[in-house]
């Protein structure tokens, strides 16, 4: 069996699911004849046709309309939203209509559908084209907000995702798109939603992260071992609804708290974390709570993108100081 | 510069060329303008097209006394526009779905939804929208023109399965500008599907008029653009509304593509409970506009034909209202649903997340 990318993944549970389940449907801009503009839909028109695989009118809001008729329906419609800084013109249908189909019509109804999208820094791309915004989904009533971090969790967490009888945002971190390769059985096999996923045990300090800020995280700790400090790292991935069993558990461990994510720091998933935390395992902590974030400010073009995104260096830092705290 | 006006002196030739149909059948003084289509033709089926008019007006009045003796939330009343509702409604069969906007309950009746299940929706209750027939039709719609993307949805689903059906959806007059209009038809247009797309133009957009929305002659060209099927009709003549629409969904059934059709009628109240049409309207427009609306018209073509008469229109009356006062009582008599059911439906399953929320709600009385 041969390594793939975080990206091949993707494109391996989509053509599994889609030859398993006639009802799997993948559309959006340039994903069929293309194979998508980061190829995660490479290969599926030829092997599936293009009644199934559908290349859409360039509108993000009928992308995600279209979905939920076609959900309502029974279809399992996979649309792919080319960026994360495009699909606000979707978000009425997401908040409006996907996420509370099932509970308007108390269940005569429900939108068993998936958007995906790739989203966040570090790729070098134009304005508008690094944007993470995962927590104003994650505020609305009835997503799920799933986000994997490595090419296995792509695969066991997409094809959960499309099982998902409810509507899932998928957010693809393409910074690591094809940053690792992992072996990646096509077995069908699904992960677990609405749990985390520790990646790395430790004693000292729970690290909790999701999507590309899982690899600085990962190096950190492993530069943090050098100086003895022991950090178990959680990859959150479903980022709603939270687990925040896992998260407590592991505070009760370690008694400290990191938490490091890539988007705007105030109102960030991180935000609804610390505040768990705070409601239920305050009694459990040694030092605040600390975030290592993205800063309230407009993703900055480019050139800038490196100081904006957490680096290493400042989770390390974060991370001393936390174990420093009297 | 003039419109029309662009470089008129050079020479250009003809790239293409429109132009906009209107279909009536019975007329402003209610005499037929041509032979009625073959429906039409049974004395029957016009006295049914005439009765559930009649019994939506009934609906929409006892309604709006509902929500004004405090017993209901606010409330759309589609008086005026009865031709439409029913037109709309009656042209669909069973296994068609329709995707309605929010003013549509004159087509839900049709569908076979009981009228409870209305008042249910706008007493607050989300039962509501647990249809009891027409199950694969889609809720009530408040988010203007969202579902007719939902619609260009369900038809793709029905064209990829190769099903004989066909889906309808409604918008108002303002929806036709909101990008999903134009998206939706754009869609319909580029995968060919079985839908039809009807405009209930009221002439309002709440206080909008139409030339708030746009400056074109009819909203039914908006369809050229999306290179679909675009006609208008007389939405004040349920014979011509019910007509068009069954052909145009007899079209989208049989492969024939997708349709607008601009109905064209006068919202005779205010857009809902919560407005006051008296501080925006216009008095003659709308004094003009009762002289030619569509149950008074049916009502004499048929006296005319010797179908209807004074007696008959008692019983009917009569019958409206008893049947509105069962509805009510039915609707009245419907159990608060549990505070727990506000997340029972959320997901199909409750997630670990959400425990603790719903037993604060469990604790409710």
């Amino acid at each position: 069996m041969s390594e793939i990318t975080l990206a091949e993944a993707v494109t391996q549970a989509l053509a599994y699911e889609m030859a398993h389940d006639e009802n799997v449907v993948v559309l959006g801009q340039d994903i069929a004849v293309n194979g998508g503009v980061f190829r995660t839909t490479v290969g599926l028109l030829e092997k599936f046709g293009p009644e199934r695989v559908l290349d859409t009118p360039l509108a993000e809001s009928m992308i995600a309309g279209i979905s939920i008729g076609m959900a309502t329906q029974g279809l399992k419609p996979v649309a792919e939203f080319q960026f994360m800084g495009f699909i606000y013109s979707a978000f009425d249908h997401m908040i409006s209509h996907a996420a509370r189909m099932r509970n308007r019509t108390r269940g005569r109804l429900s939108c068993p559908l998936v958007y995906r999208a790739p989203f966040g820094g570090g790729i070098h791309a134009p304005e508008h084209h690094s944007e993470s915004t995962e927590a104003l989904f994650a505020h609305v009533p009835g997503l799920r907000v799933v986000i994997p971090s490595s090419p296995a969790r792509a695969y066991g967490l997409l094809l959960a995702a499309i099982r998902n009888p409810d509507p899932v945002l998928f957010l693809e971190p393409k910074r690591i798109y094809r940053l690792h390769k992992q072996e990646v059985p096509d077995n069908g096999e699904a992960l677990p939603l609405d749990q985390c996923f520790i990646l790395r045990e430790g004693s000292d300090i729970t690290l909790v992260t999701w999507g590309a800020s899982t690899n600085e995280s990962l190096l950190a700790a492993a530069e943090l071992l050098k100086q003895g400090i022991r950090v178990e790292v959680i990859d959150l991935a479903t980022i709603k609804p939270l687990d925040i069993v896992t998260i407590i558990n592991s505070v009760e461990k370690t008694g400290r708290c990191l938490i490091v994510h890539e988007a705007a720091r105030t109102c960030g998933v991180g935000a609804e974390i610390a505040a768990q935390l705070a409601e239920y395992a305050l009694t459990s902590l040694a030092a605040p709570i600390k975030r290592v974030t993205g800063f309230d400010t407009v993703m900055p073009y480019l050139k800038l993108e490196k100081y904006y995104i957490p680096s290493t260096e400042r989770i390390v830092e974060a991370a001393v100081e936390l174990m420093e705290y009297q | 510069m003039e419109r029309g006006a662009l470089n008129p002196h050079y020479q250009s030739s003809l790239a293409a060329h429109f132009d906009i149909k209107k279909l009536q059948f019975i007329n402003e003084s209610a005499e037929a303008t041509q032979t009625l289509p073959e429906f039409a033709q049974d004395p029957k089926s016009l006295i049914e097209l005439y009765k559930a008019m009649s019994f939506l007006r009934s609906f929409d009045t006892k309604a709006v006394n509902l929500q004004r003796t405090g017993k209901m939330g606010t409330f759309p009343s589609s008086l005026g526009q009865e031709a439409i509702m029913v037109g709309v409604g009656a042209a669909m069969q069973t296994d068609d779905v329709y995707c309605p906007y929010y003013r549509d309950q004159g087509v839900l009746f049709q569908r076979g939804i009981t009228p409870s299940k209305i008042l249910s929706y706008w007493g607050g209750d989300e039962r509501g929208s647990d249809f009891n027939a027409s199950r694969e039709d889609l809720p009530l719609c408040v988010p203007i023109a969202t579902q007719l993307l939902h619609a260009a949805g369900v038809a793709y689903a029905i064209k990829l399965r190769k099903q004989a059906r066909a889906v309808a959806t409604m918008c108002g007059d303002g929806g036709t500008s909101k990008g999903d209009f134009f998206e939706a038809m754009n869609i319909s247009g580029v995968w060919h599907l079985p839908l039809v797309i009807v405009i209930n133009n009221n002439q309002w957009a709440i206080s909008a008029p139409n030339h708030v929305q746009t400056i074109t002659p009819t909203f039914a060209q908006k369809a050229i653009a999306a290179g679909i099927e675009g006609i208008q009709v007389d939405g004040n003549d349920v014979v011509a509304v019910r007509a068009l629409v069954s052909d145009a969904l007899t079209k989208a059934r049989t492969g024939g593509g997708a349709t607008l059709i601009e109905a064209v009628s006068y919202r005779l109240c205010d857009h809902t409970t919560a407005d006051d049409a008296t501080r925006y309207g216009d008095k003659l427009a709308l004094e003009k506009a009762w002289g030619i609306e569509p149950i008074a018209r049916l009502r004499n073509y048929l006296h005319a034909k010797g179908l209807w008469d004074k007696e008959k229109e008692f019983a009917l009356q009569k019958e409206c209202s008893t049947q509105i006062e069962a509805t009510v009582a039915e609707y009245q008599a419907i159990a608060l649903q549990k505070p727990t059911s506000m997340l029972d439906y959320l997901y199909e399953t409750l997630p670990d997340a959400l425990q603790e929320q719903y037993d604060i709600l469990e604790g409710m009385k």
